[in-house]
């Protein structure tokens, strides 16, 4: 093992002298006092080797020994991961709370996966099978997924079956089969194994194009900027806007299998408020708690700066090895901004030149690669899973101009834009929809949203020429466009996350309330004059604002949108050719 | 003992550099100069060389000074014996007092777990109608108090101190003026408040790394009150002026700024010091109030920006009050409904009229004819400001209530408050 020691310390940034074999990003310990303090190798010049230490440095001395370990930053890869709460390096902090109480203990690291807990084990494999990484050696039950044991992801080759155990209780560190290659190499099998975060698992016959929406059962992502499954999306925002809001919202109600929230950088609380009613909140879905398909990657603001860059890779690793087993696994990463500050002041200390705003130059390549671990795959059994992930950006000021927004916005495929407008105003979520895009299919065809988006461009036109010739300068022809942008914003683009019914709303129930609101924007109707106009789509947003707060298997739902369509058919409305069309279209 | 250095390397601004083996990176020494003696802490290490930062600044140093390390980080006191005192950012006493070396802590140290914070559930009473009413104070919050320079924000950190319901200030000042830290030490004497209050206190005259340390050292002490399960309300000012600072030391130490000439870490060293924020399960609790200065009434500079995203809302101080729009505390939901069951309808309804108001000024200030409706409004605002916005009303949060009604049944008929008809059954003044 090779073995160096302590030069130069600056920051969390420490420079290691040493004659042995290094590999590039390779985990080194620095015996600091008492405690030896996780680090990565971060750069190699001849003899001096640079390490980016994932704790506070306070304590390290010049002349202090360093190991290296000879394995790239890894994590635990097992049954066990479901419901946990994990540091940005996989520790598990509930066991770190035990053990050493409020505060965290730097340089102390457990194992991320129990080996004391027994698994029912039941083999898929049988002796003399040829397997490949990644195929299914067994299966264990975890919670209520049926949890794929597979031969390990670095046992490259073919590997045959010599011996595997038979069904029945053992712990993820039994050695449950035994394999060998044809040139006779034999290598043991257990119910776990580790993988290097920052490699992309590729254990698959094949990526495939995501066509399929994830329904989030937000209206304004399904309806109109829609997410893929495999796909990925960016939520840039200015603080306050609701950023974090709605990743909590989506991480509740997202019709995915598995959820992973990445809390890279942020404020502690709101980690708090999911890790604390996570275990209270049942999915309609499985009838289980949400914590049984959420796992926790949380290194908030106050924590070590480099564990930050890690705990993205650790998350976005254990959604791979869920999507290996089939599943659909969302990842929601809260901050990448955060995470790509942290490379910022790494890359300050190696003195490398600056990019934009001090950025590194290959923020863009780390971001777009992190990105690209995304996907929907087919696996060497035919079953695919998929991986989408979805991250926050902040901004400096609110301006996405700024070098972190527009290498994101290079390679997500939506871009859910938050304005800081509509969350002064109230209007939640806050998703500009004029700013945002999305290049996937959703649940509604084309056409549709496209008719409905019109209005809210037409709209936000005559409301900005409204602010300078007043109300009495508009003809009533574009105020009533305007009414029915409006009217769409209130009923359709937002929202309440508070009202249980309103928070969720399922694919069909979207396409039954659009359809309704297509109609009355595609209706022509003579009105009286403006106060007329306003009168008429005020009753109907009280009406419609009723209707999404009512379970849509009640009679109330029933009654209010029958109480709309008669409103609306009273004033004996023409209907435009596009409308119908796009009504016909939802069909 | 430990081995005294007597040649410095080298100096450039603040930071000197010294010769030495086996030194802790954070490890404090101590320079003595020809004008007295200064702390200094380990900020860089590089082969033999040691990079020190000394307190009391560069100037004055020289090559020939002795250099003393003392083979422990930075420490503050902790004991009972710190109530009613004020020291300086080294944490010395600046009031003449005795100083303090027993039960040493270290400051800055590791972070919560997550795991072990609880959701904030309890509300801290200021006595102020526009932070309990209308952006109630949780404990445990981090809100920064955002302001311009002229605007009086002292003044309000001196009430909140005086009039928070909580067991323990420490304050924390940074830059502050000279006549502001006098006044801020008389206020709390004269309010009765001095003695359950522990300040620190660095003054613009003061050198600049001293003022780095403020933060760490406030909220050191306030942890272990905290842990002993005391609240502790810690009151910073001026936070702009710590990020300053940093910047400052940032620069001369030759680091990339970012923007603006501030370090690219100033988004993690602002988090560092709001984290400590804390309600623990079955201890105290932290709470953090920061005022911070926007140049130029710029929430986009980058002290306010990166603060936003850290913090849980923020106080908008502006033309001399809390303003209601722009301010917001994000935690206000998770106690405000268990206040009183007319807290968060009527904070709402106050608020929309409140708004009506602000569009009828401007309407009226374009020359608009006002009507009747508009009138109302107009009396509606110049009360809401006379007895609610006024930083000088010092009223419990049931009698502020009461006084919402009040004001809304001198302007309006009840049905145009838009409040829930069982409320105004319960709570319209004059009802029989």
């Amino acid at each position: 093992m090779t073995e160096g020691f302590v030069t130069a310390v600056n920051g969390n940034m420490v420079s290691v002298s040493t004659d042995g074999v290094v590999t590039m990003n390779e985990v080194a310990y620095i015996e600091a006092g008492n405690k030896s303090l996780k680090s990565e190798v971060i750069r190699i010049r001849g003899n001096s080797v640079q390490v980016q230490v994932y704790e506070m440095t306070k304590g390290i001395r010049v002349g202090d020994s360093v190991r290296f370990t000879n394995d790239l930053l890894s994590v635990e890869l097992g049954p066990g991961l479901l419901g946990q709460i994990y540091d940005g390096l996989q520790n598990p902090l509930p066991e770190i709370a035990e053990k050493v109480g409020y505060f965290l203990e730097p340089g102390l690291y457990l194992k991320a996966l129990s080996r004391d807990t027994t698994w029912h084990f039941t083999p898929l494999a049988k002796e003399d099978d040829l397997l490949q990484r990644g195929m299914a050696v067994g299966w264990v039950p975890e919670l209520h997924f049926k949890h794929i044991i597979m031969l390990p992801f670095d046992f490259y080759g073919e590997w045959s079956v010599t011996k595997i155990l038979p069904e029945g209780d053992y712990t993820i560190d039994d050695v449950i089969a035994e394999v060998s290659d044809a040139k006779g190499n034999k290598r043991q099998v257990r119910m776990w194994f580790s993988w290097p975060v920052k490699r992309a698992v590729d254990c698959y016959s094949e990526r495939l194009k995501p066509a399929d929406p994830l329904v989030t059962k937000t209206r304004i992502i399904d309806t109109f900027f829609p997410v893929a499954k495999g796909g990925t999306y960016c939520i840039p925002g200015p603080f306050g806007a609701g950023k974090t809001v709605l990743q909590q919202v989506t991480s509740r109600h997202a019709e995915v299998d598995i959820v992973l929230i990445a809390a890279c950088g942020e404020r502690a609380g709101e980690v708090v408020e999911t890790l604390k009613e996570f275990p209270q909140i049942i999915d309609p879905k499985t009838g289980r708690a949400l914590m049984e398909r959420t796992v926790i990657i949380c290194n908030t603001s106050s924590m070590p700066v480099a564990a930050r860059e890690a705990s993205v890779y650790t998350a976005v690793t254990i959604a791979e090895y869920y999507r290996q087993m089939g599943l659909d696994v969302l990842l929601l990463a809260d901050s990448t901004s955060r995470w790509a500050q942290a490379m910022r002041e790494m890359s300050g200390r190696l003195e490398e030149i600056p990019g934009e705003e001090a950025f590194p130059a290959y923020l863009e390549s780390v971001i777009a690669a992190f990105y690209e671990r995304a996907g929907i795959v087919r696996l060497y059994d035919g079953k695919t899973g998929s991986v989408t992930i979805g991250g926050t950006v902040s901004p400096a000021g609110g301006n996405f101009e700024e070098p972190v927004t527009q290498a994101t916005l290079k390679v997500v495929g939506a871009f859910h834009g938050l304005s800081r407008e509509r969350s002064d105003a109230r209007k939640y979520p806050s998703i500009h929809p004029l700013d945002s895009w999305s290049k996937y299919d959703g649940i509604m065809p084309q056409q549709a949203v496209h008719y409905a988006h019109t209005f809210l461009e037409h709209g936000a036109e005559v409301g900005a020429m409204m602010k300078v010739v007043g109300e009495e300068g508009t003809s009533l022809e574009d105020y009533v466009v305007y009414l029915k942008s409006e009217f769409l914003d209130a009923v359709y683009l937002q929202q309440n996350s508070f009202d249980p019914v309103d928070a969720a709303v399922s694919p069909s129930r979207q396409k039954h309330v659009f359809e309704l609101v297509l109609k009355i924007l595609a209706s022509h109707i003579t009105f009286k004059d403006k106060e007329d106009a306003r009168n008429f789509f005020y009753e109907l947003r009280q009406t419609m604002l009723d209707l999404n707060g009512t379970p849509e298997d009640s009679d109330m739902f029933v009654s209010l949108y029958k109480k709309v369509k008669e409103a609306l058919m009273e004033r004996k409305p023409e209907f435009e050719d596009r409308g119908l069309k796009a009504i016909k279209a939802l069909e | 003992m430990n081995k005294i250095y007597s040649k410095i390397e080298s100096i450039v601004g603040n930071v000197i550099a010294v010769k030495a083996q086996d030194v802790a990176y954070g490890e404090l020494a101590q320079v003595k100069t020809r004008y007295g003696m200064s702390l200094a802490e380990t900020i860089r290490l590089d082969g033999d060389m040691v990079y020190l930062q000394v307190f009391a600044g560069g100037r004055g140093v020289s090559t020939g000074d002795e250099v003393r390390f003392l083979g422990h980080p930075m420490q503050v006191s902790f004991s009972d014996n710190l109530m009613g005192r004020i020291f300086d950012g080294a944490g010395e006493p600046r009031d003449g007092g005795p100083v303090l070396s027993d039960n040493l802590v270290t400051i800055a140290g590791p972070s919560v777990n997550p795991y072990k914070r609880i959701i904030p559930r309890e509300m801290i009473r200021t006595g102020i109608p526009m932070i309990d009413v209308f952006n109630t104070l949780v404990k445990s919050q981090k809100l920064p108090i955002f302001s311009v320079s002229g605007e009086p924000y002292n003044p309000l950190l001196a009430r909140i101190a005086m009039q928070a319901e909580v067991d323990l200030i420490v304050l924390g000042g940074m830059g502050l003026k000279y006549d502001d830290y006098l006044f801020f030490r008389d206020t709390l004497e004269q309010g009765g408040a001095l003695s359950k209050t522990i300040m620190f206190v660095h003054t613009a005259a003061d050198p600049i790394v001293e003022c780095l340390m403020v933060p760490d050292i406030s909220l050191a002490v306030a942890e272990r009150f905290a842990l002993k399960g005391k609240n502790v309300l810690v009151l910073l000012t001026d936070m702009t002026n710590f990020a300053d600072a940093l910047k400052e030391i940032a620069i001369t130490q030759e680091q990339v700024p970012s923007n603006r000439g501030y370090p690219g870490d100033l988004y993690s060293q602002l988090a560092a010091r709001y984290e400590k924020a804390v309600d623990f399960s079955d201890a105290g609790s932290i709470t953090i109030l920061a005022v911070t200065t926007m140049p130029g009434d710029d929430v986009t500079h980058p002290v306010p920006d990166n603060t936003g995203y850290i913090t849980e809302g923020q106080f908008y101080l502006h033309g001399g009050h809390i303003e209601p729009f722009g301010s917001l505390s994000r935690l206000k939901q998770m106690v405000n409904g268990k206040t009183r069951d007319d807290h968060r309808s009527i904070m709402d309804a106050m608020i929309k009229l409140f708004a009506a108001y602000r569009d009828t000024l401007e309407k009226k200030s374009m020359g608009f004819q006002m009507s009747a409706w508009d009138r109302k409004l107009l009396k509606y605002g110049e009360l809401f400001e006379q007895r609610m916005m006024d930083l000088s009303v010092n009223v419990p949060l049931e009698k502020a209530l009461d006084q919402c009604w009040g004001i809304l049944a001198e302007c309006f008929e009840p049905r145009e408050t838009g409040l829930r008809s069982d409320l105004i059954q319960k709570f319209w003044v004059g009802n029989e």
